[in-house]
């Protein structure tokens, strides 16, 4: 059987690891070399890096920082952040990364997905969804959670599937930065509507938030970011009670 | 000296610094001399079959790999690429492993079948040595090798399904080792050293 994965994600502004608050203000997180050498000896089960400075300029620079993370850690990661085309894409796996994470272009132009996962394969396409709770309706957010788009989340999920990708990164907006847990009832509208594996994200604040995450769930990964950076929560503890509470992680 | 085929599909930087990290010698060549002159042969393969498929043929390499007596390792793709079919693109492999590799059903699964999941290994193979039967490793495959008589570890997803093989000189491995931390170093250590 699959283990269920966690997944610290390591959001970076010039090679340094930040924190957004709400999608907001920023705060220093730390080095990311040394925070992915962390993870990786305390059994994280992936690393997700998400340029938010992503211009072209610093493009450069990104790909420079995925090729040293690369020959530091052991195991799969995801870079994500302002990838518009194939040349992009192409660059960060060559690097050494193992997935992108594509956002706000899978909205603008559904083609990249199609194309890319064609190109590289489903496993190494990751799209994220942001979405937020907008009078009693899921929206998808795109620029960082900026923009509304107008469209329903569960059927972005379920078309983003269709067009080819892999897996679903899922962010609640409206849970994002509160620590009072998963949003559970869309996670679960999702999961029983497609088939690619999903990776949840915001809101958790304790070990009990993964727990109820995976527990009776097809979800297959939970993300978190302050809550492993400021050693609120640490992954072998987390585990650990995850296993005691008979949910299948990798030890 | 290890020759790692690329053949400009892949992403061969994780196995490139594996192999750093073992201080190993190795080249990176997706040409025959290259895969002539070297001790062994690390095929990591990513992406699509019959792309991959075609892109043998393209450099020469479709018939030297059918034949060649070295010891030869195919990794995820790799490994599927050395069936004899395909059912992804519906193309014919190298035909070493005889079997098709099928897709696994999605409307029951998961899929890609993505994570870390257990490979069970039976067998005293030295592909294993010192890699505890159900340990761990990182998968990310949406088809799959049924099981057959060359396999030398299961692992369940729905089906068993073979997640390594050995016949003759020809090793393959469904997961990555390259991105299974410390027991998947082993085994490519194993690999290099005992293979």
């Amino acid at each position: 059987m699959v283990t269920k994965r966690i997944i610290p994600c390591l959001d970076i502004k010039d090679r340094v690891v930040v924190k957004g608050v709400n999608f907001k203000s920023l705060e220093y997180a730390g080095d990311a070399i040394e925070l992915s050498m962390k993870y990786y000896k305390d059994l994280a089960d992936e690393l997700v890096f998400l340029d938010i400075t992503a211009t072209e300029e610093k493009r450069k620079t990104l790909i420079e920082l995925v090729k040293e993370i690369a020959k530091v850690i052991r195991i799969p990661f995801t870079v994500g952040g302002g990838i518009s085309t194939l040349e992009n894409i192409h660059e960060l796996l060559f690097a050494g990364a193992d997935k992108v994470s594509l956002n706000t272009i899978a909205v603008k132009n559904k083609s990249l997905i199609s194309e890319a996962a064609k190109k590289f394969g489903s496993q190494a396409i990751v799209t994220a969804v942001d979405v937020n709770l907008i009078n009693g309706k899921y929206e998808v957010f795109i620029k960082a959670g900026k923009e509304a788009t107008g469209l329903d989340g569960v059927e972005w999920c379920k078309e983003l599937q269709d067009l080819g990708a892999g897996e679903l990164l899922i962010t609640s907006m409206n849970k994002d930065g509160t620590k009072s847990g998963f949003d559970l009832e869309f996670l679960s509208k999702v999961e029983k509507s497609v088939s690619i594996p999903i990776i949840a994200s915001g809101g958790a604040g304790k070990k009990e938030d993964f727990r109820d995450l995976f527990t009776d769930s097809g979800i297959s990964a939970g993300l978190a970011a302050s809550l492993f950076h400021y050693n609120i929560l640490l992954i072998p503890e987390l585990k650990k009670y995850l296993s005691e509470n008979d949910i299948k992680v990798r030890l | 000296m290890i020759t790692v085929l690329d053949y400009g599909a892949g992403n061969i930087a994780s196995v490139k610094n594996v192999l750093d990290e073992l201080k190993v010698d190795y080249l990176i060549s997706s040409r025959e001399m290259d895969l002539c002159k070297g001790d062994k042969i690390i095929f990591p393969g990513v992406g699509e079959a019959s792309f991959a498929i075609r892109k043998l043929h393209l450099m020469n390499l479709f018939n030297l790999l059918r034949i060649i007596k070295k010891p030869f390792l195919g990794i995820c793709l790799g490994m599927q690429l050395l069936a004899d079919k395909s059912e992804e693109g519906n193309v014919s492999c190298l035909g070493v492993f005889p079997g098709t590799i099928k897709k696994f059903d999605y409307s029951a699964l998961q899929v890609p079948h993505m994570g870390w999941n257990n490979v069970d290994h039976r067998s005293d193979n030295k592909l294993f040595h010192n890699i505890k039967s159900g340990e761990l490793f990182y998968f990310a495959n949406s088809y799959y090798m049924p099981e057959n008589e060359y396999q030398i570890a299961t692992t369940e997803y729905g089906i068993t399904f073979a997640s390594a093989m050995m016949k003759n000189n020809f090793y393959g491995v469904q997961f990555h080792p390259e991105k299974s931390g410390v027991p998947g170093i082993q085994l490519i250590k194993n690999f290099i050293e005992l293979c």
